[in-house]
C-alpha cells in the first residue's frame, strides 16, 4: 500500500474514531444543562440527580473526545503536509479561531462544572454548563467551516504557489460549511436524544429507578423528535448544496449515470461501475430527483458519465452508506413520533417492546452519522478539496509507508484499547443507574 | 513584514504561556506518585490541578492552530519530519488525558495503581519529547532542497537530551512548588521539601544549557547583535535564583510565581535566539523556515490578528476568574461523586 492510502486510512480511522465522541458531546451537553436548569428553577431533587447521572456519562466521554480531537489538529501537518503547505493560507485560520474561540471556552467551563459544585452558587454552575454547551457547538461550527471549504472552496485565490485567502466572510458564509453545521450539529442532537431514551428503556425494562427514568425519557423524547425532523429537512438542504457544488458526488449517492433533465428517483437501486449503469433499478418516483436536486420537477440532473473516469469518486460504497443514513433517518422520524407519544401519555411501561427497540436502538443513530461522514467525504473524492487539489497531491513527501503503517498500527491499538475502556466505564456507569441520595455538595 | 514579525511574537508568546501553564500539571504528575503516599493524597494531587489541566492544554492546540494559519509552511514541515516523536507526543497527550478521567471510576487498587503509573509516564514522555524537540529545533533541523535527513535517533543528541533534562527539571520542581500551595499536611511537607531538593539540579542543568547553547546552537547570535536582549535571559536566571530565595523565606506563592516566570523566561530567550527563524536548518541557511519565507498572507495575518486581539483577552479574563474560584489549597477529604468522576 503506498503512502496516501495510508494516510487515507489513518485520517479516516481516527477522525471516525473522534467522531464517535463528538455527537454526544454536542446533544448531551444541552440535556445536561436543561436538566440542571429545571434543578435551579424548581429546586427539585430529582432534576438535580438527574444533571449528576447523565453529567457522569456525559464526563467520560467528553475526556475521549478530546484526547482524540488533539490527533486531528496534528494529523493535518504530519500526514497532508502538501496539503497543509498548499491551503494553510485560508483553512488554517478557522482551526485557529477554533482553538481561540471555542475550545478554550468548553475546557475552562467544563472543569468549573466538575469541581464547583460547592464553591459557586447553583445559578453559576449551571451557567457553566452552558458555556461547554456553546464552545462546543461553536467549535463544530468553525471545524465545519474549514471542512465546508474543502467541499466548496471559496474566498481565495491562486497566488505565490498556493491558495491564499482574499475574502474571509465569503468563507464564513459559505453556503456548503453553513448547511454543513445545520445538518452534523442537529444529527448531534439526535443521537443525543435516542441515547438517554435507550438508556431510559433498559432501567425502564427493570423497574430500576422508575420515577427517574420515567423523567429522563420525557425530556429526552421531544428533543430527539425536534431533531429528527430537522435532520430531514436539513439533509434536504445539504442534497440540494450538493447537487449544485458537487455535481459528481450527487451523481453518486444517487447512483445517476445519465443526465437527465425532470430525473427520476430510483427507490431501489444498485450501480454496476464496471459497465456505467445501474445492475437493478426498480419503483421510480417521477421528476423525484430534479426536484431534490434543484426544487424544479424539470431541471437537469448531471449523470456521472458527464464526467471522466478518473474524476467520478467509488459509487457503490457512497451510494450505499448514503441510502442507509436516510433510511435510519426515516426510522428516527417514526421511532421519535411513537417516543413522545408513549410516554406523553404515560404509556411507555405498557409497551415493553418499544422500551426493548429503544434499548436496541442505542447504535444506530452512532451508525448513521457515520455513514453521513463516509458518504460525504468518500464522495469528494479524488478530490482533497474539490476542483482544486487531488488527495493523491495533499500527502506529506518524506513520509514512507513504513512511518505510516507504524502509526496507523499505533493508533489502532491505543484507540481499539480506549474503545474497549470507555465501552466498559459507559455501560458499568448507565447500568448502575443514579445514586439514590444526594450526598455532600447540596449542603453549599 | 510587520504583521510577520507581531505573529513571530505572538507564536513565541503561546509557546511560553502553554509550557508555564501545562508545566504544572506535568510537573505534579511526575511527582505525584511519588509524593502521595496513599490514594486519598493522589486524588488530592489530581484535584488540584482538575479544573484547570484542559484549559491549559487548549494553549498547546492553539499553539499548533496559530502555527497552521499564520506559518503553514513551518507547520506542514515541521509536523511532517518529527512524525515519530510527534506521535509518541500524541499518545503520552491522549494516555494523560484520560488518566485523571479514568482514575477514579473503578475503586479495585490494581486500576487505580495503573493509572498512577500512567500519570507518571507520560507526564514524563511529553515533558522530555518538548524538551527534546525544541533542544533540536535551536540547533537546526537537517533540511535542505530535498528534503529532511534526520531520524528519531539523530534527533537524541547530546544537546537535545540536554533541553530535555532541562525541562524535567525545570518542571518538576514548577510543580513541586504547585503542590506546596495547593496541598495540606504530610504531603504539602514532602512537595516543599521536594523543591528544595530540586533546586541545586535545576541550577546545574541551566548553567550547563547555557554553556552548551553557545557551541551547539546558533541562539546567542542575536543577542550579540543587540546587547540590550541580555535582560531576558538575565531575567530567567534571577528568577531561578529567586525562586530559591524566596524558598528560604516560606514564601510559596511568590516562589511558585518565580518559577513561572522562570519558565516563561527560558522559553522567550530560546525564541528571541531563534528568530528570525522559526525553525532553522543546520545544513544551509538558505532552507530555514523563516518567518518571511513561511508565513501566511498578510490578509490573512491580518484577520487572524484581530481574531486573536478579540479572543484571548476574553479567554484571560474568564480563565482569572476560574483560578480565582479554586485559589487556595484544595481539602484532603474525599469528594467522591462530586460531579466528577476524580
Ligand atoms: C477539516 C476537515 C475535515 C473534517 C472536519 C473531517 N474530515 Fe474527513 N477527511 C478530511 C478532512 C476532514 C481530509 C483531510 O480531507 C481527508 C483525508 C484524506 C482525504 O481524502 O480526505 C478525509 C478523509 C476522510 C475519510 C476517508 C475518505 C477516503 O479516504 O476516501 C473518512 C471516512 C472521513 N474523512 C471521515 C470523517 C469523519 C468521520 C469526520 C468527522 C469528524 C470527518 N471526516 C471530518
Ligand atoms: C478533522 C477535523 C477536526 C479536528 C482537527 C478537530 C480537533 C479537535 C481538538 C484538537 C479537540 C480537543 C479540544 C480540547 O482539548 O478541548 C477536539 C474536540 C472536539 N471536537 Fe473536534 N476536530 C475535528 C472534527 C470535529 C468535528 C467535525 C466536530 C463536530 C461536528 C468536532 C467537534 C468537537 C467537539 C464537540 C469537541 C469537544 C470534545 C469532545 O467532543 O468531547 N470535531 N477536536
Ligand atoms: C432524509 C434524511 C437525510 C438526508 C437527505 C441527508 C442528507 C445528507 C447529505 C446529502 C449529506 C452529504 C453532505 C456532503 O456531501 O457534504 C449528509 C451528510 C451527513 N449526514 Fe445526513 N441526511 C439524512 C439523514 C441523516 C441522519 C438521520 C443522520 C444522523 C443521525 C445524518 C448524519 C449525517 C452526517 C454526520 C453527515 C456528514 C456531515 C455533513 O456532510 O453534513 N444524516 N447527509
Amino acid at each position: 500500500m503506498d503512502v496516501v492510502l495510508l494516510s487515507r486510512l489513518q485520517f479516516a480511522v481516527t477522525t471516525m474514531f473522534h467522531f464517535m465522541f463528538v455527537p454526544l458531546t454536542l446533544g448531551l451537553s444541552i440535556l445536561v444543562a436543561w436538566m440542571e436548569t429545571r434543578y435551579v428553577r424548581t429546586g427539585d431533587d430529582l432534576y438535580l440527580r438527574m444533571t449528576r447521572f447523565w453529567g457522569k456519562l456525559f464526563l467520560v466521554n467528553f475526556a475521549l473526545g478530546i484526547v482524540t480531537g488533539i490527533t486531528l489538529e496534528f494529523q493535518f501537518g504530519m500526514n497532508w503536509a502538501e496539503y497543509s503547505r498548499y491551503v494553510g493560507d485560508i483553512f488554517g485560520a478557522p482551526l485557529a479561531i477554533e482553538a481561540t474561540a471555542a475550545f478554550f471556552l468548553e475546557s475552562v467551563f467544563i472543569g468549573l462544572w466538575i469541581f464547583g459544585w460547592d464553591k459557586v452558587s447553583k445559578k453559576v454552575h449551571c451557567f457553566a454548563m452552558w458555556m461547554v454547551v456553546l464552545g462546543s457547538n461553536m467549535s463544530a461550527l468553525w471545524i465545519l467551516l474549514a471542512n465546508g471549504w474543502m467541499q466548496n472552496p471559496v474566498g481565495y485565490v491562486l497566488r505565490n504557489n498556493r491558495a491564499e485567502m482574499v475574502d474571509f466572510v465569503a468563507m464564513m458564509i459559505n453556503p456548503y460549511g453553513l448547511i454543513k453545521f445545520f445538518h452534523t450539529v442537529i444529527s448531534a442532537h439526535l443521537l443525543s436524544g435516542f441515547f438517554v431514551m435507550g438508556v431510559s428503556a433498559w432501567h425502564l425494562l427493570r423497574n430500576s429507578h422508575p420515577e427517574f427514568f420515567r423523567r429522563s425519557f420525557r425530556m429526552a423524547a421531544p428533543f430527539a423528535l425536534v431533531a429528527a425532523c430537522l435532520v430531514l429537512f436539513s439533509g434536504d438542504m445539504q442534497a440540494s448544496v450538493v447537487a449544485r457544488y458537487q455535481p459528481t458526488k450527487f451523481a453518486a449517492l444517487e447512483s445517476t449515470w445519465d443526465t437527465q433533465s425532470g430525473a427520476p428517483m430510483n427507490l431501489i437501486a444498485w450501480p454496476d461501475t464496471a459497465n456505467e449503469r445501474n445492475a437493478v433499478q426498480a419503483l421510480p418516483i417521477p421528476k423525484m430527483l430534479s426536484y431534490l436536486a434543484h426544487k424544479d420537477l424539470n431541471s437537469e440532473v448531471k449523470g456521472l458519465k458527464e464526467f471522466p473516469p478518473e474524476d467520478r469518486p467509488p459509487v457503490l460504497p457512497v451510494f450505499l452508506s448514503f441510502r442507509a443514513m436516510v433510511g435510519l433517518g426515516v426510522f428516527f422520524l417514526v421511532a421519535g413520533i411513537a417516543a413522545v407519544i408513549l410516554s406523553r401519555r404515560g404509556m411507555l411501561m405498557r409497551h415493553r417492546w418499544f422500551l426493548r427497540l429503544m434499548f436496541y436502538a442505542i447504535p444506530l443513530p452512532y451508525l448513521a452519522n457515520q455513514l453521513g461522514w463516509f458518504a460525504a467525504e468518500v464522495g469528494r473524492q479524488p478530490w482533497i478539496v474539490y476542483g482544486l487539489m487531488k488527495t493523491s497531491a495533499g500527502v506529506s513527501a518524506n513520509l514512507t509507508p513504513g512511518d505510516v503503517i507504524g502509526s496507523l498500527l499505533g493508533f489502532t491499538l491505543l484507540y481499539g484499547g480506549l474503545g474497549v475502556l470507555d465501552f466498559y466505564l459507559l455501560t458499568k456507569i448507565a447500568a448502575k443507574g443514579p445514586e439514590d441520595a444526594v450526598t455532600r455538595g447540596q449542603e453549599a | 513584514m510587520t504583521l510577520q514579525v507581531i505573529w513571530f511574537a505572538l507564536w513565541g508568546l503561546l509557546w511560553a504561556i502553554y509550557f508555564m501553564l501545562d508545566g504544572f500539571t506535568l510537573g505534579a504528575g511526575m511527582l505525584h506518585k511519588f509524593l502521595a503516599r496513599e490514594d486519598l493524597q493522589r486524588q488530592q494531587v489530581i484535584r488540584t490541578f482538575g479544573p484547570v489541566w484542559d484549559g491549559n492544554e487548549v494553549w498547546l492546540i492553539t499553539a499548533g492552530g496559530a502555527t497552521f494559519a499564520a506559518f503553514p509552511t513551518t507547520y506542514a514541515l515541521m509536523f511532517s519530519y518529527l512524525y515519530a516523536p510527534l506521535l509518541l507526543l500524541l499518545f503520552g497527550l491522549i494516555i494523560r488525558g484520560v488518566c485523571f478521567e479514568f482514575r477514579g471510576l473503578n475503586q479495585a487498587p490494581a486500576w487505580k495503581r495503573g493509572w498512577d503509573w500512567a500519570i507518571v509516564v507520560s507526564s514524563l514522555v511529553i515533558t522530555l519529547l518538548f524538551g527534546v524537540a525544541f533542544g533540536n529545533i535551536f540547533q537546526g533541523l537537517p533540511m535542505d532542497a530535498t528534503g529532511y535527513h534526520g531520524s528519531l535517533l539523530t534527533l537524541l543528541n547530546p544537546y537535545g537530551l540536554l533541553t530535555g533534562l532541562l525541562f524535567i527539571v525545570l518542571f518538576l520542581q514548577h510543580g513541586a512548588l504547585y503542590l506546596a500551595i495547593k496541598t495540606s499536611g504530610d504531603l504539602q511537607e514532602r512537595a516543599r521539601r521536594t523543591a528544595r531538593t530540586l533546586w541545586p539540579f535545576v541550577l546545574a542543568v541551566a548553567v550547563a544549557f547555557l554553556a552548551f547553547t553557545a557551541p551547539a546552537t546558533a541562539l546567542y547570535g542575536n543577542f550579540q547583535a543587540t546587547p540590550t536582549l541580555w535582560v531576558v535571559p538575565l531575567m530567567a536566571a534571577l528568577e531561578l535564583i529567586a525562586v530559591r530565595l524566596l524558598l528560604a523565606q516560606g514564601k510559596w506563592l511568590q516562589a511558585f510565581a518565580a518559577s513561572c516566570a522562570a519558565i516563561f523566561l527560558v522559553v522567550a530567550t530560546g525564541i528571541i535566539g531563534l528568530f528570525p527563524d522559526l525553525i532553522p536548518s543546520s545544513l544551509d541557511p538558505t532552507y530555514s523556515l523563516s518567518l518571511s519565507n513561511s508565513s501566511s498572507s498578510p490578509y490573512t495575518l491580518g484577520i487572524m490578528t484581530v481574531v486573536i486581539a478579540i479572543f484571548v483577552p476574553i479567554v484571560i479574563a474568564y480563565k482569572i476568574w476560574i483560578y480565582r474560584i479554586f485559589r487556595g489549597p484544595v481539602s484532603d477529604a474525599s469528594e467522591e461523586g462530586m460531579g466528577g468522576n476524580y
